[in-house]
């Protein structure tokens, strides 16, 4: 969007040069690393520093998968990831939708308390989470603790908060007329919902999809508490390398990069949206 | 919920959503109406409730018992103690209490500098980014990608550029450029602190840069035209129009980096492993030690609580200040 009809001025564009090119230098250079490094043979990795590679090589590119079972994390994250992600944008655009449209008591307490749990400090409930799952396990035979399931419960709740208050102003922006209309015409506010206002929604949904994601992908804290040997999700088995940092630095950066690409990848195809879902939703 | 449901039941909505609904046959469609907004509700209450709101109440209660690795497996049993937890996290003359506060004061520190670096780089860059150029999406693409990788896959990256020997820090500024006599270490002592600082502004900052970006969208152009058929610069423009417009976009931004960057454990626990330099002691790092490494989760929850405090009085003053702040500016 042009800010001004005339032409900015030198000092201007100069700065800007100088800024940006800065600043892609320091956003790059740990991407540079990363990906150089993961091509590099161990030697390269082990002695000084070089820039370039004395050599590429795939090799630590097979290597990761044997040296700790990375394929099953892979599969562990995908799917707790993936899971917390579907149900926390389900359950999001519903909660968003009855706040956005319908006046009852204890909306904006409900609303304040869902967004001060982003305040919590995750230390202050692992432990009694931790409890209560193990409890419920013991009473119910449910297992929470040590499962997927449990880890998904606790992901989804995570991204849940960001989630609602962005769909709330995302669902404030589509006009109340037309899902009006579809209730004059005989669907229900359900219909309504599904036919009208969410498909008007789109970028705002996709947005929080994609945030959910990368908030479960990214988890490191419960993860290293609340998983188990089969369990284990990428945020913890990529530190399975740790006991080995100084051997296999190659490794390490290759699995580094593997777990990155997905999320990466989506997060770039996707930002389009997640700018859109911003400027319509949250901030305002 | 129960009586928040019937309360409801007489409130205003219903005249608002069907006026002059007929009484009797349309009656079961009414309450149908009026409890649907908690039924679509439910859902995320329940969740938020047993993974937020009750673990929390738990964490509260667990302060106030003795509840070392004796207990643990029945902590009901757990004898309690009063104030015996905060008491020990708050006297600063002894050992536990002393490392609290150092660890406190570490983290304040750290997440001022942080968020203030991170905004400040955030904002230059979306408000020089504002207009498009060539390369501008590209750019922009770019410039999220810390933001999107997994935060342990980008710490780790920047856990092997901090290495001694085979580090691309000290290659940079030892063997390159020959700023430093000998090479330093980064993870251990006190430069772990600027270490912290190089990975969280640089994973954060992505995150400013975005929603400055988003709010910039919502300044009319109709004000840009204005001040500059007025005379009014590019410099002018930014400073009399864009910064003043991001007002209300900078205060929730400012809440939400403060907040993730004081409770971040992930960044330090990653770059440091369990035991964190004293340097870059933070706090969620800290009590979590203090809990998982020593087993005494009475002490590890006072501090939880403590913790939880300071940001709730932050907080509600940040809220209250910026809020009288902004009145007067509109005003």
């Amino acid at each position: 969007m042009p800010r001004s009809p005339m032409a900015p001025p030198r000092s201007f564009l100069w700065s800007r040069r100088v800024f940006l090119t800065l600043l892609t230098g320091f956003v790059l250079v740990p991407v540079y690393v990363m990906a150089s490094s993961s091509l590099k043979p161990l030697a390269d990795v082990s002695g000084k520093f070089r820039w370039l590679p004395s050599g590429l090589t795939i090799r630590p590119y097979i290597d990761i998968w044997s040296t700790v079972p990375l394929a099953r994390y892979f599969v562990n994250s995908l799917i707790v990831a993936g899971a917390a992600t579907i149900c926390s944008v389900l359950i999001a655009i519903f909660a968003a939708y009855a706040v956005s449209r319908h006046d009852f008591r204890g909306k904006r307490v409900f609303t304040v308390t869902v967004l001060s749990t982003q305040m919590f400090p995750g230390i202050l409930f692992l432990l009694p989470l931790f409890l209560l799952y193990v409890n419920i396990g013991n009473a119910t035979g449910i297992a929470l603790f040590g499962s997927r399931g449990g880890l998904i419960l606790t992901y989804l709740t995570f991204s849940l908060p960001f989630s609602i208050w962005m769909l709330i102003g995302y669902f404030d922006s589509v006009p109340r007329d037309l899902d009006e209309a579809a209730l004059v015409d005989g669907c229900g506010p359900l219909g309504a919902l599904l036919r009208i206002v969410v498909p008007a929604a789109v970028p705002g949904i996709v947005a929080v999809a994609v945030y959910a994601f990368m908030t479960a992908w990214g988890e490191v804290l419960f993860a290293s508490v609340m998983t188990s040997d089969t369990t284990r999700t990428l945020a913890v088995g990529l530190q399975g390398y740790s006991t080995l940092y100084d051997v296999y630095w190659n490794q390490i950066m290759a699995a580094s990069l593997v777990v990155s690409v997905p999320v990466v990848a989506g997060f770039l195809l996707l930002q389009r949206y997640l700018v859109t879902g911003l400027t319509a939703g949250a901030v305002k | 919920m129960t009586t928040t449901v019937t309360a409801a039941a007489d409130g205003r909505t219903v005249s608002k959503s069907s006026p002059g609904a007929a009484r009797g046959p349309r009656r079961t469609g009414r309450i149908q109406r009026i409890g649907l907004p908690y039924l679509l509700l439910l859902p995320a209450l329940l969740l938020e409730l047993l993974v937020h709101l009750v673990p929390m109440v738990i964490g509260i209660v667990m302060s106030f018992k003795e509840l070392t690795q004796f207990y643990i497996r029945d902590w009901g049993t757990a004898p309690w103690t009063g104030l015996g937890n905060y008491r020990v996290s708050v006297d600063f003359d002894a050992p536990v209490g002393d490392a609290l506060l150092h660890s406190f004061l570490v983290t304040v520190g750290f997440t001022l500098l942080s968020v203030a670096l991170c905004w400040l780089i955030g904002t230059t860059a979306a408000v020089y980014m504002q207009d498009t150029f060539r390369g501008r999406g590209l750019l922009r693409a770019l410039f999220l990608v810390p933001y999107a990788l997994p935060v342990y896959a980008a710490v780790i990256t920047w856990v092997f550029m901090f290495q001694h020997d085979n580090g691309l820090v000290n290659h940079v500024l030892h063997d390159q450029l020959h700023l430093t006599g000998k090479p330093s270490f980064w993870l251990i002592g006190d430069n772990s602190f600027v270490a912290l600082l190089t990975v969280s502004v640089w994973k954060g900052w992505p995150f400013a840069f975005l929603i400055v970006m988003a709010g910039l969208q919502h300044i009319p152009r109709e004000l840009y035209e204005a001040a500059a058929l007025d005379g009014a610069g590019m410099w002018q423009q930014i400073r009399r129009i864009t910064l003043p417009s991001l007002r209300s976009v900078n205060q929730v931004l400012i809440l939400v980096l403060f907040l993730w960057t004081f409770n971040d454990f992930n960044t330090p626990y990653v770059l440091f492993g369990r035991a964190a330099p004293q340097a870059a002691d933070l706090i969620s790092v800290h009590i979590y030690q203090a809990s998982f490494v020593t087993w005494n989760f009475g002490t590890g929850s006072a501090m939880s609580v403590l913790m939880l405090l300071f940001l709730l009085v932050v907080t509600g003053v940040y809220l209250a200040a910026t809020s009288r702040g902004r009145r007067a500016a509109d005003a």
